[in-house]
């Protein structure tokens, strides 16, 4: 329980400095680097919720895919690679008051409506019972959402065969 | 563990990704805030998997991050080709359909 939750703090203290700096870094190039930070630990948080099949695709595809081609996309428009003053736009304070209204309103709901709620660590997700989560997941997906995953694949090819159509030249 | 400290973790990081989307110059940039924002949407429905005792929120999170890779995917490509014709990536450069 203890070790749980300092594991967690820890996790949530890079995390939340890292997304910090994401938006607030001069240089793209260690902006896709905080973002890596922020998703890695985000990874180790699900496995601390007991998705483990969840962060092992969160590592593949958002680390592994999703970066390279956030890299590319920075490569490709000839980004600059170091320090650079202008990359943010001149509403600073206003998105800022944005921001922070939209945490504190999302901050006082959800501590009206969950307060200290604890989890029930005896579950059947929490102990991974009958065979699992990944097994759970798996039945889950090819019974009862098959046809939202089969959906989910064609979207996936019209996406692919869309992002060729705009970005090639012709 | 409390539910509300992964929840109000996902609010923060919501809010961080909704404050670059709105401040930020540079395409990629917004595209990468964008992608923390559904990141921690994804946290809410792991968090919520494990409270309510079933596994629909981990479905629907891969849901989420297959949906999110064909988002940047296409993102990217529409971002290239701005930047193809424009030479620049800023987001409010690109303001012809503004009534």
């Amino acid at each position: 329980m203890l070790a749980q939750n300092i594991i967690f703090g820890l996790l949530a203290v890079a995390m939340a400095l890292s997304a910090v700096k994401l938006v607030t870094t001069k240089n793209v190039v260690h902006a896709a680097l905080y973002l890596v930070v922020v998703l890695a630990g985000m990874a180790a948080q699900y496995i601390l919720l007991a998705a483990e099949f969840v962060a092992v695709t969160q590592v593949l595809v958002y680390i592994g895919a999703i970066m390279v081609l956030v890299l590319f996309g920075i490569m490709l428009t000839r980004a600059p690679i170091g320090v650079t003053p202008e990359l943010d736009n001149n509403s600073r304070i206003p998105s800022a008051i944005v921001a922070l209204f939209l945490f504190g309103s999302l901050g006082a709901m959800l501590l009206d409506a969950f307060g200290d709620e604890r989890f029930d660590l005896n579950n059947g997700v929490a102990t991974g019972a009958s065979g699992g989560n990944m097994v759970r997941t798996a039945d889950s997906i090819f019974s009862q959402y098959l046809v939202p995953f089969e959906v989910v694949s064609i979207l996936l090819l019209a996406a692919l065969v869309g992002a060729i159509v705009i970005a090639r030249r012709d | 563990m409390l539910l509300n400290q992964f929840l109000i973790l996902a609010a923060f990081l919501f809010c961080v990704g909704a404050y670059g989307v709105l401040v930020r110059k540079h395409a990629v940039l917004v595209l990468m805030s964008i992608e923390l924002m559904i990141n921690s949407v994804n946290m809410n429905l792991i968090a919520f998997s494990l409270r309510n005792d079933n596994v629909i929120g981990h479905v629907f999170a891969l849901f989420v991050i297959a949906v999110a890779a064909a988002e940047v995917g296409v993102g990217l490509a529409i971002v290239l080709l701005i930047y193809r014709n424009r030479r620049s990536v800023d987001p409010g450069e690109v303001s012809e359909m503004k009534g």
